[in-house]
């Protein structure tokens, strides 16, 4: 990954003049905010359904020790194995031996946001493994050497002509006058291409939507299958999940995939979702011989029972990106994180630290149309202001910020002052901007009027008026 | 300790200070295992709640509606024929690749004689795949399919066309319910290596956001219901 | 002015919010109309100065409950606190409370504020009654549905029936309703370039209903929708709900030239 979050700024600046990028995001605004809507017309219990998923979340989430111990015990009884990895680090170093110990030359991966947070393909390169993404998206952006720029949808921000040329310059061996002018060409061809590393593959490592620890299950939910010959056809399954994916029951997983294919990209259900437990059963006709379950902490732990406790119920569904004025107009990439959007403003912070990330939840207007949709109702806003308060706290803000935040506090205290102050001030300003009755320029007020003009005050505070007319 | 049970030491213990749960309490891990136990459910769709009619013509108007193609048959040489003439409609090979359910392998494939079958794991060449649902959910046209001695799981994803024959009477109105079913066949707490829901042939949206079909699973999803009840 | 007292009518504190006192006074006057035409009595204290929003959405806290608790002293003793804004009655319905919870000497007098704080238009309609309004707009009306008076107030549906009750109003839907328009208070100046694309995308919706006039229920939302318009020469006015309601379109809209 190039961007950086604290480089939003200039970031965002680039997405804004990037027309190619706008067009497309036209497509996220239209597309998914209609097709939620009417997955959630058809679903009358969709709201129900909403608060029923929190509480089990929030319910898991405070005795997440105990099920967490329950799942690893399951897990073993089916004949798997957990890992319990504290850090990146450690996740990376176990998923290396396991690959190792298996003799691994070719990996295939199921989509994975914390695969990629952990920074496992790179590890594995350089151990001279080689590591292919299967989900199409994915697959094209690893192809192009970037990072996914929506949660559901990666490479939501390229157009058809874009990727022929990748897949022009990357799929060797083939006729270089073939067609390759719509997106089924692409598709026919990434389909045979990767079907040679599904076949070839030593390892299938996946992620997982939800892990259940009533049966020692991890769940996997794709439209295109490509989890599924990755974690069927080669002779180990490993599944790298953050810890906060548990859920208890079989019943409490069904609760939640009710509303995670509505809330991401409308459908009823995905086509496939996978239930894996344990490695195959002595007489299967096929599956891996060996499943491990990697499971992640890296600051998850801390924020239980936190002011951010609740961004841990995420079931990462995108809906709140896809409702984001701001992303709608930056897109993901911008944000310079693997979490994008309003959960990725909340989350992003808390993996890295406010101060490399001070922007994300700071370039926001608080809309409150993620909390709005989201299946697991996260409050958002509230965690969006909590992070403002840390950063104010910590003296982040720029001294220009700071000051003018001070002043105007400092008159807002006291009203006789503020009044006097203010009522100056709004003559000023109607003088300046006479009969337009707009200002399109003004000292101190560029951040303004760069792109709008500035409705000019009456003249008169409404206090001034209102004296005037009391005493009549 | 080793490395591993130090991290998992590490993690359980962080996630205990975290929310003050250090010490042994009889009420947490009570409310854990009645979860566990009682595994309640939440709201059931009340589209899910039908009579069985209604099931069936939820379920194959929602598998239609996600790209497949459905059909009701009234027995096994139903079964045998509807796959024959669905072969021919789109000039597909005519060589299937079958699970080894009893069920399927037992079928009388004599009725259609220009059709071959094989057995077990599927290879990368084999077009045709036949498998049996153990289950159908209504509530989302969703196909519940095993894994087992017979039952290779690639098979419901190598193949480019995929067929599934499913019993009328294994078709429920919600999830809950196929759950249900399995905790009594396989018994409580306890899975198959593989339970696939299918709910239609492959596809992506991730180029432009245009649908096409058969991204890396089946192209083609054609379920058979076999209803032998009496008219 | 001459004042009927009316034995019982309830006494409300106008509260005017800072972008109402600087930049359009008319609006408080038009809300106090409405208030007095449906049977309220209305003083605007003059120790009021701001809900505090800038500093609590900058994470300033102990700036923000400062001003709270000033706004505490001030509004108490009155039936009822109004505001013709959705984002500072929003301040004082939702955030207030919490923001003093941890204060013995507020916690109980902030949730009692609370309780009786309302955004204008929910107010004259869940409180005082109002059915409609004696005002006629012979145009083309589209109604911007700001995130606060959405989310937080719930004058959705209030603000709506008293629109529809002008005279000769041609009232529009605005698609996207539940968009924002980008304004966010600081946010619209310390992330200017997302906030103006933001309010572009707004105006064009806006432009596209050929409304002659838009209204709101809060006046930050029309000075960034009025200043997108008027940037892109767009002929669209921009009022305040309030004015509309109260019949007092005679000042020039928001932005607009002066009459």
């Amino acid at each position: 990954m190039t961007a950086l979050a604290s480089d939003f700024k200039a970031n965002a600046a680039k997405a804004l003049a990037d027309a190619e990028l706008q067009r497309a995001l036209l497509n996220v605004k239209r597309g998914f905010v209609q097709k939620r809507v009417d997955a959630k017309a058809r679903l009358p219990e969709f709201d129900t359904l909403r608060d029923e998923a929190r509480a089990i979340k929030l319910h898991t989430l405070s005795h997440l020790d105990l099920y967490l111990d329950y799942f690893e015990r399951k897990v073993a009884d089916s004949g798997g194995q957990v890992h319990f990895a504290p850090t990146a680090a450690d996740a990376r170093e176990i998923i290396l031996k396991l690959c190792r110990d298996a003799d691994a030359k070719l990996v295939t991966k199921g989509k994975s946001m914390v695969s990629e947070e952990i920074g496992l393909n790179a590890c594995l390169e350089e151990a001279g493994i080689e590591a292919v993404e299967t989900d199409l998206g994915e697959y094209i952006a690893q192809m192009r050497n970037e990072a996914p720029s929506h949660l559901i949808a990666p490479i939501i921000h390229l157009n058809k002509e874009t990727i022929a040329e990748d897949f022009r310059r990357s799929h060797e061996g083939l006729a270089a006058d073939r067609t390759l002018g719509s997106a089924a060409d692409l598709v026919a061809e990434a389909r045979a291409v990767l079907r040679q590393k599904f076949l070839a593959a030593d390892v299938g490592i996946t992620g997982a939507n939800l892990l259940i620890a009533e049966t020692g299950t991890s769940v996997v939910v794709t439209n295109e299958g490509n989890a599924d010959l990755t974690q069927t056809l080669p002779k180990m399954h490993i599944v790298i999940a953050s810890i906060e994916k548990l859920v208890p029951t079989l019943e409490d997983a069904c609760t939640i995939l009710r509303l995670l294919a509505r809330s991401a990209t409308g459908q009823e259900i995905t086509t496939y979702t996978t239930f894996a437990t344990g490695p195959r059963r002595e007489g299967d006709a096929d599956g891996p011989s060996a499943y491990h379950v990697v499971l992640l902490d890296s600051g998850r732990s801390e924020m239980l029972g936190g002011s951010f406790n609740d961004m841990l119920s995420c079931i990462r569904c995108g809906a709140c990106l896809n409702h984001c004025p701001v992303y709608a107009t930056i897109g993901g990439h911008a944000y310079g994180s693997l979490y994008v959007g309003p959960m990725g403003a909340v989350l992003t912070p808390a993996l890295v630290g406010i101060d490399h990330a001070r922007d994300l939840p700071n370039a926001s207007s608080l809309c409150g149309r993620c909390e709005d949709v989201c299946p697991v109702r996260i409050p958002l806003p509230s965690m969006l202001r909590a992070w403002r308060e840390r950063d104010f706290a910590r003296g982040n803000p720029k001294f220009r910020e700071k000051t003018a935040l001070k002043l105007w506090a400092y008159a807002a205290k006291r009203p006789r002052l503020y009044h006097a102050l203010s009522g100056a001030a709004v003559k000023l300003l109607a003088l300046l901007a006479g009969r337009s009755g707009k200002l399109s320029w003004l000292p101190f007020a560029g951040a303004w009027t760069r792109n709008r003009d500035l409705p000019a005050p009456e003249g008169e505070t409404f206090h001034q008026l209102y004296a005037k007319r009391t005493q009549e | 300790m080793s490395g591993s049970q130090a991290n998992r030491k590490k993690v359980l213990e962080s996630i205990r200070t975290t929310l003050g749960a250090n010490a042994p309490d009889k009420w947490r891990e009570a409310n854990v295992r009645h979860r566990l136990v009682t595994h309640p459910s939440g709201t059931i769709p009340a589209r899910s709640l039908g009579n069985r009619e209604a099931g069936l013509a939820l379920f194959s108007g929602m598998l239609a509606s996600q790209g497949a193609e459905v059909t009701r048959v009234r027995d096994p040489e139903g079964v045998v024929k509807a796959i024959a003439a669905y072969l021919a409609k789109h000039e597909l090979p005519s060589e299937l690749r079958l699970s080894e359910e009893p069920v399927l392998v037992t079928l009388p494939w004599l009725l259609a004689p220009k059709l071959t079958q094989t057995y077990g794991e599927p290879s990368a060449s084999d077009a045709i795949g036949l498998s049996r649902a153990i289950a159908g959910v209504a509530e989302t046209g969703t196909l519940f399919l095993v894994s087992g001695a017979g039952n290779p799981t690639s098979l419901n994803f190598l193949p480019e066309t995929h067929i599934v024959m499913v019993d009328e009477g294994d078709i429920v109105g919600c999830y809950e319910e196929a759950w249900g079913r399995l905790r009594a066949l396989y018994g409580e707490g306890t899975l198959p290596r593989t339970v696939n829901w299918i709910s239609g042939p492959s596809r992506t949206a991730d180029i432009e956001q245009t649908i096409i079909s058969g991204a890396h699973g089946p192209k083609r999803l054609f379920v058979v219901i076999l209803d032998e009840r009496s008219p | 002015m001459t004042e009927v007292l009316t034995a019982g009518a309830p006494l409300v504190g106008l509260f005017v919010t800072c972008l109402v006192d600087l930049i359009r006074p008319s609006i408080g006057f038009a809300a106090i109309k409405l208030l007095e035409d449906a049977g309220a009595r209305v003083e605007a204290p003059l120790a009021q100065t701001c809900c505090g929003q800038p500093a609590f959405n900058s994470g300033d806290r102990a700036d923000a409950q400062a001003i709270a608790r000033q706004v505490v002293d001030v509004f108490e003793g009155f039936d009822y606190v109004v505001a013709p804004s959705g984002s500072c009655a929003g301040m004082l319905k939702l955030h207030y409370p919490k923001l003093l919870a941890d204060d013995p000497a507020y916690a109980e007098r902030a949730k009692a504020l609370a309780e009786k704080s309302f955004e204008l238009t929910r107010f004259l309609v869940d409180v005082l009654y109002v059915e409609g309004v004696d005002a006629t707009y012979a145009a083309r009306v589209t109604y911007h549905e700001s995130c606060s008076s959405l989310r937080e107030t719930g004058s959705s549906w209030a603000a709506r029936r008293l629109l529809q009750s002008i005279r000769g109003i041609d009232l529009v839907e605005l698609p996207d309703s539940e968009a924002c328009c980008g304004f966010g208070g600081t946010f619209s100046v310390k992330y200017s370039g997302i906030s103006s694309a933001i309010g572009e995308a707004k105006a064009r919706t806006i432009a596209a209903t050929e409304a002659s006039c838009v209204v709101s229920c809060d006046l930050g939302c029309l000075m960034q929708i009025a200043g997108k318009l008027s940037r892109d020469g767009k002929k669209v006015q921009a009022r305040h709900i309030a004015e509309l309601l109260a019949n007092m379109i005679e000042a020039a809209p928001i932005g607009g030239e002066r009459i």
